[in-house]
């Protein structure tokens, strides 16, 4: 068994005066697609808010590489990819200059391979279209063409496949099945009927939501 | 830790250095400004626009604007710096680049501060740049424009700072307008006292050195401890959105 990449132990989080989940405790491993499920309003955006460092709102443990992670705060941030609901794409400028605008804070990369990965999306030809003349799924394809070139092994992945089409879902799925070998690490969370060989699970929402 | 784990991460050294990635930040802010040219003009109009009325309003009379007129200048220009402040984030938080912004491993006071230039640069210099002409209009004379400038030149970015962190705390909330001017306002007059204090010191001939010094110094704490408070705002409206 290998090191777990980030730990969580007996996490536990209140939002607006409701117990979201409590005793929560798991490890992404590398290698590994882990699908943190459950119904709307559970807390799967919460808790990967959580694990992103968004949301400090929290008690209990996170241990990244066996540390904890507050100890850990620059290693942690090179090291993981969040994508969130709101995919960080300026509707102003074009899938160029943004993928350009999200790579620049985290590694530098040349051009050439920022348009292979938009061409590696289906945004060939695109490129110089502002961002709000695309459409909603080509606007989450922009997003999208980060994991193409993105070299953080965890990647956090907020509800990935929204207004993406069938072709698009096979792809990412590939993609991610692709990643887990590579010994980079996936959460994802999603309502598409995710089915991906040795996939882990969290599922929230098990009766343990209660009014407090 | 475990050997397994660390082949798997990359080292912090292979990323992209604070000074890099503030450019990046300015270069986008700046060009999506540049994307929607309205919004750029809206302060600047408004400045132009109270200082073209007060003489309608109150006096045309060349003795009362020569001596008030340093003064509507000051507060026309920061109540459009207070105006175009909103902006500053909400753009970002709308659209999610300031998670992005917020999980990048640079220090993120860099980063706010980086924007925080940006901001300056396209509200607070540009009311600079027009107030030599605003000013022949309120009849001052040559030397009392040019302090008059001086002072704006280090006041505005005075602004934009302090303003970022009342933006960046007023962030979640869905009217942050009255709150955001309740709580900056006060922090904003002491500027423009000395502001307008240099001026008219300097129109009865009086030395503006030590005014001057002062107003470095607003300067200096602002730039030096602005973008530490703005930075721990934003994580703070972040955790609660």
């Amino acid at each position: 068994m290998s090191e777990p990449l980030l730990q969580a132990i007996n996490l536990e989080c209140e939002r607006d005066e409701r117990l979201l989940f409590q005793n929560l405790s798991f490890s992404i491993l590398p290698g590994t697609v882990t699908r943190v499920e459950g119904p709307n309003g559970t807390g799967k955006t919460t808790l990967l808010r959580i694990l992103a460092g968004l949301n400090d709102a929290w008690s209990g443990d996170l241990l990244w590489c066996g540390e904890p992670r507050s100890r850990q705060r620059e290693s942690f941030l090179r090291n993981t990819l969040y994508l969130g609901h709101r995919p960080g794409i300026k509707p102003l400028l074009t899938p160029m200059e943004n993928l350009r605008a999200l790579m620049a804070g985290r590694r530098p990369v040349s051009d050439k391979l920022l348009s292979q990965a938009l061409a590696g999306t289906g945004l060939a030809g695109f490129e110089r279209v502002p961002c709000r003349n695309l459409s909603a799924g080509q606007q989450r394809r922009v997003a999208l063409a980060r994991l193409l070139i993105a070299d953080e092994p965890l990647w956090l992945l907020d509800e990935v496949f929204t207004a993406i089409d069938a072709s698009g879902v096979q792809a990412i799925e590939a993609l991610l099945q692709q990643r887990a070998a590579e010994g980079g690490a996936v959460l994802v969370t999603t309502h598409h009927d995710l089915q991906l060989p040795g996939m882990n699970r969290i599922t929230l929402g098990q009766g343990q939501n209660h009014e407090c | 830790m475990n050997a397994k784990v660390d082949a798997v991460l990359k080292p912090v050294e292979t990323g992209v250095g604070p000074v890099q990635a503030m450019i990046a930040v300015f270069s986008r802010d700046v060009r999506v400004a540049f994307r929607q040219r309205q919004d750029l003009l809206n302060p600047l109009l408004f400045f132009v626009m109270v200082v073209t009325l007060f003489p309608l309003g109150v006096s045309p009379e060349v003795e009362f604007l020569r001596q008030s007129g340093a003064g509507i200048l000051w507060v026309a220009a920061l109540l459009s710096v207070l105006l175009s402040l909103d902006h500053l984030f909400r753009h970002d938080f709308d659209d999610g680049t300031l998670e992005q912004l917020v999980l990048q491993p640079q220090p993120l006071f860099l980063l706010v501060l980086a924007k925080t230039l940006a901001h300056w640069m396209l509200t607070g210099l540009p009311l600079v740049l027009l107030t030599p002409i605003l000013g022949i209009m309120v009849h001052l004379e040559g030397n009392s424009i040019a302090i008059l400038c001086l002072t704006l030149l280090i006041g505005t970015p005075v602004l934009s700072l302090i303003g970022a962190i009342g933006a960046a705390l007023t962030l979640g909330l869905r009217s942050a307008g009255v709150l955001l001017s309740l709580l900056i306002i006060p922090l904003y007059i002491p500027v423009l006292i000395f502001g307008t204090g240099t001026v008219a010191a300097a129109s009865e001939g009086a030395p503006v050195a030590g005014y001057l010094a002062l107003m470095g110094a607003f300067l200096v704490l602002a730039l030096t401890l602005a973008p530490f408070a703005s930075a721990a705002a934003l994580r703070i409206s972040m955790s609660n959105s």
